[in-house]
């Protein structure tokens, strides 16, 4: 099923998503991948606060090429999502309700997901120039000396994503 | 005796860093292009047809085709009878890639030390083969290789009593724990024989060939035949959402190899099958 959603992804709009549907993201996202999954679990087991709300959120990982003059951002594809397997569950105890990426995830993060009531997004992996024509605006907000890894905050328009794994665990890659 | 500037060498490594970042080789692109029309599943055709358009923006506003633009990995086939001048050559080949990532607004995923990992900001140091050949040209072969696909490539020590069944069984293995994680459709380098350290290099070599060339030797072009007909028919397909497209070509290289041993490397590449060769 084809569907388009806004964000910010509240659990009702989770419970209408199942795997294999084709959706169509607009709003406010942010990217984050390896190293900034890295010191967000740091920056929690210190008791200190993570530089962005997640609850209601969705996170992309990504690590963007730098933009030209006159571009928003580089290219802009997933990256596999299971290397953030060790650091999912605790972000999604805290509110984080979707996540876009690539390839498969491990139990411990199905589980959480089910517990959880959220949703697993794959993006189309190589696909960064094409995908980078769905952000309308890019501005790092966090984790700036990490460089691509930075988190940054995406406006994107209809951003094309595919449900792989739904809240009731539904897994696409395995179906 | 030919005199080289690594002058030179900079200028085309710079240029070629950049050049296979935004446009793949015809013959790559081509695999693609046919598998969107033979491609058995609706919305695997989707996607192929996403991956077309994706390499159209790519080439018409600079824009890479894949935000991970590799780690670069540089084969030089020396000439020797070619006398290099300027400075040294290892630091030359460090430069092309340092000018190509950085003015070409490629990005910066190199980091200093495996386990401190601080990105090293201009993509250097690329990773370089040497080989001295005959003759008094240099051959650069630049070949940015992402890390999606690289996690997922393996090295196997079979034994020579597994035979050509055991290379088969590697092969499969290899691509079914890539799945959706190394971006199919693949491209699947294998290195048979040699030492552990020179079938992965093998491996690697083989995401270099033209994908309209076959292994010279009858049985490995069979065999390279017969493995991408069964790769297809795993239905991984585009993106891991299942299909008939799972891999655009199976390259393989050989090297006699120890009366104890049967090495096996499966390098597997996304379908960002970049490489970019040029002869000074």
């Amino acid at each position: 099923m084809e569907t388009y959603i806004e964000t910010p992804l509240t659990r009702e709009k989770v419970e209408n998503l199942k795997s294999g549907d084709y959706v169509y993201i607009t709003g406010t996202i942010y990217t984050a991948r390896d190293a900034a999954h890295k010191r967000m679990i740091e920056t929690l087991e210190e008791g200190k606060k993570l530089p962005l709300d997640l609850k209601d959120n969705i996170i992309y990982y990504l690590g963007p090429s730098p933009a030209r003059e006159g571009q928003v951002i580089g290219s802009a594809g997933p990256t596999t999502a299971g290397r953030m397997d060790k650091y999912t569950p605790k972000l999604l105890d805290l509110g984080l309700t979707g996540m876009i990426g690539k390839g498969r995830r491990n139990e411990a993060v199905i589980e959480s997901i089910k517990k959880n009531k959220a949703v697993y997004f794959a993006a189309i992996g190589g696909a960064g120039a094409l995908l980078s024509k769905c952000i309308k605006k890019a501005e790092v907000i966090a984790y700036d000396d990490l460089g691509t890894e930075a988190i940054r905050k995406l406006e994107v328009e209809n951003l094309p994503v595919i449900v792989i794994i739904d809240k009731e665990g539904n897994n696409l890659y395995e179906s | 005796m030919r005199t080289v500037h690594t002058d030179e060498i900079i200028k085309n490594i710079k240029e070629m860093c950049i050049s296979a970042n935004l446009e793949l080789s015809e013959d790559v692109k081509n695999r693609i292009l046919e598998a969107s029309e033979n491609e058995s599943s609706e919305l695997g055709k989707k996607i192929l047809s996403q991956l077309k358009e994706n390499m159209e923006i790519a080439k018409n506003e600079s824009i890479p085709i894949c935000q991970d633009t590799g780690m670069a990995v540089v084969f030089l086939k020396i000439g020797q009878d070619v006398h290099i001048e300027g400075m040294n050559l290892e630091d030359a080949v460090n430069e092309g890639i340092r000018q190509g990532y950085t003015e070409g607004y490629l990005r910066k995923s190199v980091v200093k030390d495996p386990i401190l990992r601080e990105n090293t900001k201009d993509n250097t140091p690329g990773i370089i083969h040497y080989e001295i050949v005959s003759g008094e040209n240099i051959e650069i072969t630049v070949a940015p290789k992402g890390f999606g696909s690289e996690n997922m490539s393996k090295v196997y020590m079979l034994k020579p009593a597994d035979g050509i069944e055991g290379v088969k069984d590697a092969i499969l293995d290899a691509v079914k724990n890539a799945g959706p994680n190394a971006c199919p459709p693949f491209v699947v380098g294998v290195g048979i024989g040699g030492t552990f350290e020179k079938c992965a290099l093998m491996s690697k070599k083989a995401l270099t060939r033209n994908l309209n060339e076959h292994n010279e030797v009858e049985y490995l072009r069979d065999l390279e035949i017969e493995m991408l007909e069964k790769i297809n028919k795993l239905d991984i397909g585009p993106a891991g959402l299942h299909g008939s497209t799972t891999a655009l070509a199976v390259n393989i290289i050989a090297y006699p190899t120890h009366i104890a041993g049967l090495p096996v490397a499966v390098n597997m590449c996304c379908h960002v099958d970049r490489h970019a060769t040029r002869v000074i």
